[in-house]
């Protein structure tokens, strides 16, 4: 008969068999976190959500282009109104470029078409551009906040959040 | 002057239906086609158009563009492999009805080789080719590098790899939801279904045509006008702001082609009725809802009713495979359609429910 020394009873294993369990999840969870984390950019180089965009006086009327590469937003005053008008196609989300001779905006993917107001008129986007909250700041400057936006076809460009009486 | 012709037909509004056309044509006469004289003879006349065709500064302009240059030998090709299934069904379809069985069948071409070397071997020097033709490729294109990518800018016209031109000539028609997920996706299902849903035993193995010829002619009308003509259409006939240019225009930035699309229920509400557009939504949208239930529900139904067609299908397929197929068959047909209604009444959406970002 031999004598079977068991350096290792049930209740012992089943302790070690916890701690390793435990550790071996946490350690799954950890890897799974830092995947997790990966996925995501170190540096993020999409524009600005909120800028200033100078006094209402400095706007002609009609389209300005000049936030639209840094921003992506056209500054658009007429009828007494200044808006931030976005510039994703509302079709597949393209860049639409402004046509100064036709008075329209014109996305290069599909051929969808919008009028100064950000009306769809041509090809096939659906809705018209969507416009983003403008504000006064105290010292006069306009604040653009691309936060938070209003869709036509909801009506809620008639929202006081959506222009500026200039 | 013939030039100005060709670039306006070159138009989807025209080029669709002669291409529709020239398929019928070619599906109804396929023994002609597929003969080896019309083979030899559309080759020999092809080289002097094809030349005159090069000669003009904008189409070799377009054509020379290096991502242009694989889909034209691509497109050759195209033709060559469906004039050479259609030679090979036209000779076993005149066997087949002298009772000779197909070429496939007979006992010199049913002997068995060993795969290993005889395969093997023929890979091994396709691949070696392939390699070859690909550095040689490389190093006379260069891949354009361009600027780093920035998100308030895109490149006019923004073209998408060429096998995707087709759908996004497609988006032209459709809503992003329908044409660049609903129906790529039913694409991609149908062809899986093929196999289920057309259990013919005929044409295994063997060049055919008269043995399945409703499933070629709908295939090859899939694949051939509405895949491989938007492909073209897409990326020669496109140019900036996605405005059609023929094939021998200059692709100017200042094109100006006027377009005022309108939705069905404009066209019923304000144009038709002469009333202003009711505030339900449901309402508003009733006719085009109708059209389409119409259009997916009741079609299939009345072809098994009422025409013979629709009553052999039905015996041969059964009802669940008879209706998957007529469902998938509409939803295909439906880019024609649509396309069709855009061009002549400048129709936008049957469906037009950007509320809930549904439109058909």
């Amino acid at each position: 008969m031999s004598d079977t020394k068991q350096s290792l009873n049930r209740r012992e294993f089943f302790s070690y068999l916890t701690v390793g369990w435990v550790m071996f999840s946490a350690a799954c969870a950890g890897l799974a976190a830092m995947a997790f984390r990966f996925s995501y950019p170190n540096v993020n180089f999409d524009p600005e959500m909120e800028f200033l965009a100078g006094a209402p006086t400095d706007y002609a009327s009609g389209v300005d282009e000049r936030y639209k590469n840094a921003f992506g937003v056209w500054m658009v005053k007429s009828e007494g109104k200044l808006v931030a008008l976005s510039n994703i196609c509302t079709h597949l989300g393209c860049i639409p470029t402004w046509l100064p001779a036709e008075l329209k905006f014109k996305c290069p993917c599909h051929g969808s078409g919008y009028y100064m107001s950000g009306i769809n008129f041509e090809g096939p986007a659906p809705r018209p551009l969507e416009r983003y909250k403008v504000s006064l700041q105290p010292d006069g400057k306009i604040k653009v906040d691309k936060t938070k936006v209003f869709r036509q076809e909801k009506g809620e460009w008639d929202n006081p959040d959506a222009y500026l009486n200039v | 002057m013939l030039k100005e012709l060709i670039n306006k037909i070159a138009d989807p509004l025209y080029s669709f239906p002669i291409t529709t056309f020239l398929f019928y044509l070619m599906m109804r006469y396929y023994r002609i086609f597929g003969s080896k004289k019309f083979g030899k003879w559309a080759l020999i006349l092809s080289v002097p158009v094809i030349i005159w065709f090069l000669a003009d500064p904008n189409f070799i302009l377009i054509i020379l563009f290096p991502d242009n240059v694989p889909i034209a030998i691509l497109l050759v090709m195209v033709a060559f492999f469906t004039w050479f299934s259609l030679h090979k069904a036209a000779e076993n379809d005149v066997r087949i009805e002298q009772g000779l069985g197909p070429i496939e069948a007979t006992p010199e071409n049913r002997e068995k080789v060993w795969s290993w070397p005889n395969l093997v071997y023929t890979e091994l020097f396709a691949i070696i080719a392939c390699t070859a033709f690909l550095v040689v490729w490389a190093i006379i294109f260069k891949a354009p590098l361009e600027e780093p990518a920035n998100p308030t800018w895109a490149p006019n016209p923004a073209k998408a790899p060429w096998y995707f031109l087709g759908l996004q000539e497609m988006l032209v028609y459709f809503d992003p939801w329908m044409a660049g997920v609903v129906l790529p996706g039913l694409v991609v299902a149908g062809l899986i279904a093929i196999p289920y849903i057309d259990t013919n035993p005929k044409g295994n193995g063997y060049y055919c045509f008269q043995d399945r010829k409703w499933a070629i002619i709908s295939f090859l009308y899939g694949w051939l006008v509405l895949w491989v003509y938007l492909i073209i259409v897409g990326v020669f006939f496109r140019g900036p702001n996605w405005t059609f240019y023929g094939p021998f225009e200059y692709w100017s930035l200042y094109k100006i082609v006027p377009e005022y699309n309108i939705n069905l229920s404009e066209y019923l509400w304000i144009k038709g009725l002469g009333v202003a557009m009711p505030k339900n939504l449901i309402l508003r949208e009733s006719l085009g809802i109708i059209l389409t239930i119409l259009y997916v529900g009741v079609i299939p139904v009345w072809a098994q009713k009422a025409t013979k067609m629709g009553r052999q299908f039905y015996k041969d397929l059964g009802s669940i495979r008879y209706y998957i197929f007529m469902f998938l068959f509409v939803t295909m047909m439906s880019l024609p359609i649509k396309m069709v209604l855009r061009w002549l009444f400048s129709l936008k959406y049957i469906v037009a429910l950007p509320e809930w970002e549904l439109n058909l």
